[in-house]
C-alpha cells in the first residue's frame, strides 16, 4: 500500500518540485502515473523509495511511516518496492542469472533457495534461457524483462516501474507492460510512471494524472489526460 | 559471509585497472616511504658509530705501579655514563705510538716510562661528556684527561637534526601517500557508483555493500605490501653491493638487510593492510548516501 497524504517538495534551489499531493494506492492495485516531463513524476519515485525526504506531509509505504523511518531501516523498506528504471540499471559484469540473485543474495537467501526461485523468475519474464548472457549480449527489452525479474525475485509488495518502456520499440513496450499485467494479476501492486499516452490508452487501468507537481486527475478511466484535453 | 567474500576476491579481477592502479600507487608510496626510513635509519647508525668512535683518555698518576693503575680503571666504571674503560699499559701506549709514527730508527729505545697508563673510556652518552669528565678528574689517581666535547658536541647536533629532519619528512611523505592512496581508491569507487546506487535501491545494507569492498581493500593492502617489501629488498641490496664497492664510501657501513627484516615485513605489511582497508572504507562512504 502506498499513501501520500499532502506531500510537498522543494529542492534546495528553492524548485517546487510537489504541491500538497495526496494518493492511495491499494494493495493489487495496477496503477499508471502520468505526466509531461518535469511535472514531479520522478520526485514521487524517489520519495517513495526514501532516496528524498519529503518537504512536509507524510509518506507511508507498505506499513513504513518515511517521515519517521530511520536509515538502517531504509533497506528493508525497499526490499518491499521492486524499482524497474528506464535504463534497466544491470549490473555490467554478471551475468544475468547473477544479476537476478544479486537481489536475493542482498536478503540473505541460501544458494538452495536461489537455484530454485531464479530459474522461475527468469521463467516468467520469458528468459529461461538466458541466464548466462551478460546484459550487453541482450536486447533493450530482454535487459529490461532481467530487471523485472530482479525487482519481482524477492516477491515484493509493490514493483514502481519508471518510463519502463523509454527505451523500447512500440511492440517491446507493449510486450512489457502484458508482462507487468500478468505480475499484477499475481497480486503484486504495479506503478508504471509514463509519459507514453498511446501504451496508456491501450490498458484500462486507474491513471493518475500530475502536472507541475500537483495531481490533476484521478479516475479509472483509463485515459491519459494530457494538458490538452 | 562466504558469497561476500568471494565477491571482494572477484571485484579486484573484474574491475582490474582500477585494482592495478591502486596496487601500482600504494606500493610506490609504500618503496618512497621505506626507502627513505632505511636511509635516515642507516645515517643514524653511521652517526652513532661515529659517535662511540669520541673517546675519552683518561691518564694515571705516573707514581703508581700497574697494579694500582687498574684498580683506578673499576672506579671509572661506576659512573653511570661510562659504557666501558679499557685499560692501556704505558707499553702497549709506546708500541701503539712508535707504530702510529711508521717506526724507525729515530723512535728505538724510547722507554716505555716515557708514556702513562691509561684508560680509554667509551660513554653511554656523548651529550653527557662534560659532565663524566668531571666525574671522573675527581677519582684519585686520575692525572689528566683527554677529550673532545666540540666533537661530541656536533655529533650531538647532528643526530638531533637527523631525527627532527626524519620525522618531519616521513610525516610528510606518509600525509602526500595517504592522499595519493586516497584519491586513487576514491577513483575507483566513483568508477563504481551506478553498481552501489543499484544495490542500494534494490536493498542492500551498507554492511553488505561495504563488505566486499573491505576484503578488496585486505587483498589491495596484501599485495601492495608484499609487492613494496620485495621491491625494497631487491633495491636495497643492489645500492649496498654498489656502495660497499665504492672506494670513496668504504667508511660508510650500510646495515644488512636481514637486520631490518623483521621491521620492513610488519611497517610493510600493518601500512599495506592500512591503507587498503581504511582507504577502500572511508572511500566508499560518499557512494553509500543514497
Amino acid at each position: 500500500m502506498i499513501e501520500f497524504r499532502n506531500v510537498t517538495k522543494v529542492y534546495e534551489a528553492g524548485n517546487r518540485a510537489l504541491e500538497g499531493v495526496s494518493l492511495h494506492i491499494d494493495d493489487g492495485e495496477f496503477v499508471f502515473l502520468v505526466g509531461p516531463s518535469g511535472s514531479g513524476k520522478s520526485t514521487i519515485i524517489k520519495l517513495l523509495t526514501a532516496e528524498l525526504e519529503p518537504t512536509s506531509g507524510s509518506i507511508e509505504v507498505n506499513g513504513y511511516k518515511l517521515e519517521t523511518i530511520k536509515r538502517r531501516q531504509i533497506p528493508y523498506m525497499r526490499r518491499t518496492v521492486g524499482v524497474i528504471f528506464q535504463d534497466f540499471r544491470l549490473i555490467e559484469n554478471k551475468t544475468v542469472f547473477e544479476n537476478v540473485a544479486y537481489g536475493m543474495r542482498v536478503v540473505g537467501a541460501s544458494g538452495k533457495e536461489i537455484k530454485t526461485r531464479v530459474p522461475y523468475v527468469l521463467d516468467l519474464v520469458g528468459l529461461e534461457n538466458r541466464g548466462r548472457r551478460l546484459p550487453h549480449e541482450l536486447s533493450g527489452g530482454e535487459q529490461q524483462r532481467v530487471a523485472i525479474a530482479r525487482a519481482l525475485v524477492n516477491n515484493p509488495a509493490v514493483i514502481v516501474a519508471d518510463e519502463p518502456t523509454g527505451n523500447l520499440d512500440p511492440q517491446r513496450s507493449y510486450e512489457v507492460m502484458m508482462l507487468l499485467e500478468r505480475i499484477n494479476a499475481l497480486g503484486t501492486t504495479v506503478m508504471v510512471v509514463t509519459h507514453e499516452q498511446e501504451l496508456v490508452n491501450r490498458f484500462t487501468k486507474r491513471v493518475i494524472a500530475i502536472n507541475e507537481g500537483r495531481v490533476i486527475n484521478d479516475g479509472m478511466d483509463g485515459y491519459y489526460i494530457n494538458e490538452e484535453s | 559471509m562466504g558469497y561476500l567474500f568471494r565477491e571482494g576476491i572477484r571485484n579486484l579481477y573484474t574491475h582490474g585497472f582500477m585494482s592495478f592502479a591502486a596496487v601500482c600507487v600504494t606500493v610506490a608510496c609504500l618503496v618512497i616511504i621505506g626507502s627513505f626510513s632505511l636511509i635516515i635509519y642507516n645515517l643514524s647508525i653511521f652517526v652513532s658509530d661515529m659517535e662511540q668512535q669520541n673517546r675519552v683518555l683518561v691518564y694515571v698518576d705516573e707514581s703508581y705501579d700497574t697494579a694500582e693503575a687498574k684498580s683506578v680503571g673499576s672506579k671509572i666504571n661506576l659512573i653511570d655514563n661510562v659504557r666501558q674503560a679499557e685499560f692501556m699499559s704505558r707499553e702497549e701506549a709506546g708500541r701503539r705510538f712508535i707504530e702510529q709514527q711508521g717506526g724507525g730508527e729515530a723512535y728505538e729505545g724510547i722507554d716505555a716510562s716515557t708514556f702513562r697508563d691509561r684508560f680509554v673510556v667509551t660513554l653511554e652518552d656523548n651529550a653527557r661528556m662534560e659532565e663524566t669528565v668531571e666525574q671522573i678528574r675527581q677519582i684519585q689517581g686520575v692525572a689528566s684527561i683527554s677529550d673532545r666535547p666540540e666533537l661530541a658536541e656536533g655529533f650531538t647536533t647532528i643526530q638531533r637534526i637527523l631525527n627532527i629532519a626524519s620525522v618531519a619528512i616521513i610525516l610528510v611523505l606518509l600525509v602526500v601517500s595517504l592522499f595519493m592512496i586516497s584519491n586513487t581508491i576514491k577513483l575507483a569507487m566513483y568508477d563504481r557508483r551506478d553498481e552501489i546506487a543499484i544495490m542500494k535501491m534494490i536493498g542492500a545494507t551498507d554492511r553488505f555493500i561495504r563488505f566486499p569492498y573491505f576484503v578488496e581493500g585486505f587483498l589491495i593492502g596484501v599485495i601492495s605490501g608484499a609487492v613494496a617489501f620485495f621491491i625494497e629488498w631487491g633495491l636495497y641490496d643492489l645500492l649496498a653491493a654498489r656502495i660497499t664497492q665504492m672506494q670513496s664510501l668504504q667508511l660508510f657501513n650500510i646495515v644488512p638487510f636481514r637486520e631490518v627484516f623483521l621491521p620492513m615485513v610488519l611497517t610493510f605489511g600493518f601500512a599495506g593492510l592500512f591503507v587498503g582497508m581504511f582507504g577502500s572504507v572511508m572511500s566508499i562512504r560518499k557512494f553509500l548516501d543514497v
